[in-house]
């Protein structure tokens, strides 16, 4: 079955209703999609059916806000993009006494195991803190363990090489059963913490901020909402870092914030 | 913007429909009123290579499709690899990383469907050569929704599979070769 546009609505102020969480301000196309998979994954002949298990079971809604919300991720994605910032952005940030770094929309945490994986090889990892949110506490399970397929790693391993990464790849985890286990040290400088980009605040301030493939299942106003939300986690100098097809160009943002390079990254100027 | 006027052609093709796009894109008038879509199969890699050639032989002004580009008359946009491309009721472009369909992204399906949602009976939708199913829901879909169907006919296509795919499903309004294709863009449809 295929959700009706009022039937969108029923769903979006019933979750807000029960739970707080405000889908209004989502790109409605993408949210139709994610809606009518959630009715055709549930095997659902009637909206009122979804309706009536969201508001009764709460640990049910929990798997629905992760299946409302994409969760398509890879380790390395856009390996240019992690070229630029081994070699343009971590020798700047490098060069403070303690680094704080903010992954906004992780999902399932692969982007910031990339990460801490670049940090390591510039001698960083021991003095960051890589702070990881996600609107939904299920893909938060799955991004603290740092447990992926084993079957991915052929990709990630040719991502990692592209990036400009020098080492065998497969020294960052211990494969096991179709699995690959990556090592506890690069975990204990995450912390994984549950955050909304459309109802809760700044939380702290970061020299690096990166909100990939997440803005663009927002509206314009939900966007301008959450790019002041990192300018406000952000001081001066510090940057913003988006996905590859995402841009500041006509946000709040544009006129303070100066594009490093080719890839989406950003400065803030003041 | 005059969202109501907005005629829309969104052309969808896999293996073999770059050489089609560039036997098209030289013979496309200069100002006119609908603009064109192009969802392609294809390589990351390749995406700046498509935008330039297509700029070089088109009198339209070629886009390059991000976030939030908003749709205007008179223009090409192309779908970037690697995202679904769906269409806003606002008339704004928007792009999804979600599961690949028919081992694809973009998928055709997904466009043609957004976009039969959206834009109902001021939608043309074109499907040309290709080696998947991609692209055969959507058109059912589009027709569903009071759009236009032409399909590539699968003899003059270089890949038959995808064409002929969908004849075997849905009933198109226009079978048409290239040069068909090219005659109808121009016939102020």
């Amino acid at each position: 079955m295929t959700a009706t546009d009022s039937e969108i609505e029923a769903i979006i102020s019933t979750i807000f209703e029960y739970y707080g969480y405000d889908f209004s301000g989502y790109s409605r196309a993408s949210l139709n999609r994610r809606v009518n998979r959630l009715l055709e994954l549930g095997n659902y002949s009637h909206v009122e059916d979804l309706l009536s298990r969201i508001r009764h079971e709460p640990d049910y809604f929990e798997r629905v806000v992760g299946d409302l919300t994409v969760n398509v991720t890879e380790m390395f994605r856009d390996p240019q993009f992690y070229k630029q910032l081994r070699e343009k952005i971590l020798p700047i940030i490098g060069t403070k006494p303690f680094i704080r770094i903010w992954h906004a929309g992780c999902s399932t945490g692969e982007e910031v195991f990339s990460m801490a994986i670049l940090l390591d090889e510039h001698k960083l990892l021991e003095k960051t803190l890589l702070y990881a949110t996600d609107i939904s506490p299920d893909v938060l399970q799955t991004a603290k363990k740092g447990i992926f397929p084993l079957r991915q790693m052929k990709q990630y391993a040719e991502n990692y090489a592209s990036s400009g990464g020098k080492e065998d790849f497969s020294k960052y985890y211990m494969a096991n059963y179709g699995l690959a286990k990556f090592e506890d040290r690069l975990i204990a400088r995450m912390v994984f913490s549950q955050h909304n980009l459309v109802s809760d605040r700044s939380f702290n301030e970061f020299d690096l901020i990166l909100c990939r493939n997440v803005l663009i299942y927002f509206d314009k106003d939900l966007q301008n909402r959450a790019l002041t939300l990192f300018d406000d986690s952000l001081p001066n100098l510090g940057f913003l870092a988006l996905g590859s097809k995402e841009n500041i160009k006509f946000s709040v943002l544009s006129h303070r914030y100066q594009q490093v390079e080719r890839e989406k990254i950003w400065k803030k100027l003041r | 913007m005059e969202k109501a006027a907005l005629k829309l052609v969104v052309i969808g093709g896999s293996a073999g429909s770059v050489d089609v796009i560039m036997r098209i894109v030289p013979f496309l008038p200069s100002d006119p009123d609908f603009s064109i879509v192009l969802v392609l199969h294809r390589k990351s890699s390749d995406d700046t290579t498509l935008e330039d050639v297509v700029s070089i032989k088109s009198a339209m002004k070629v886009i390059p499709v991000e976030d939030k580009t908003m749709l205007e008359t008179g223009a090409i946009f192309i779908a970037p690899s690697d995202y679904h491309l769906l269409f806003e009721p606002t008339g704004e472009l928007s792009l999804d990383v979600s599961e690949k369909i028919n081992y694809s992204r973009p998928s055709i399906d997904v466009s043609f469907e957004s976009a039969a949602a959206i834009y109902k009976n001021r939608l043309t939708a074109i499907l040309l050569t290709g080696a998947n199913s991609d692209g055969t829901a959507g058109l059912i879909s589009v027709k569903e929704n009071d759009g236009f169907v032409i399909i590539q006919d699968p003899e003059s296509a270089d890949i038959p599979f995808m064409p002929a795919n969908a004849l075997e499903n849905m009933t198109p309004d226009l079978v048409l070769d290239v040069d068909g294709i090219v005659n109808f863009l121009n016939s102020g449809f």
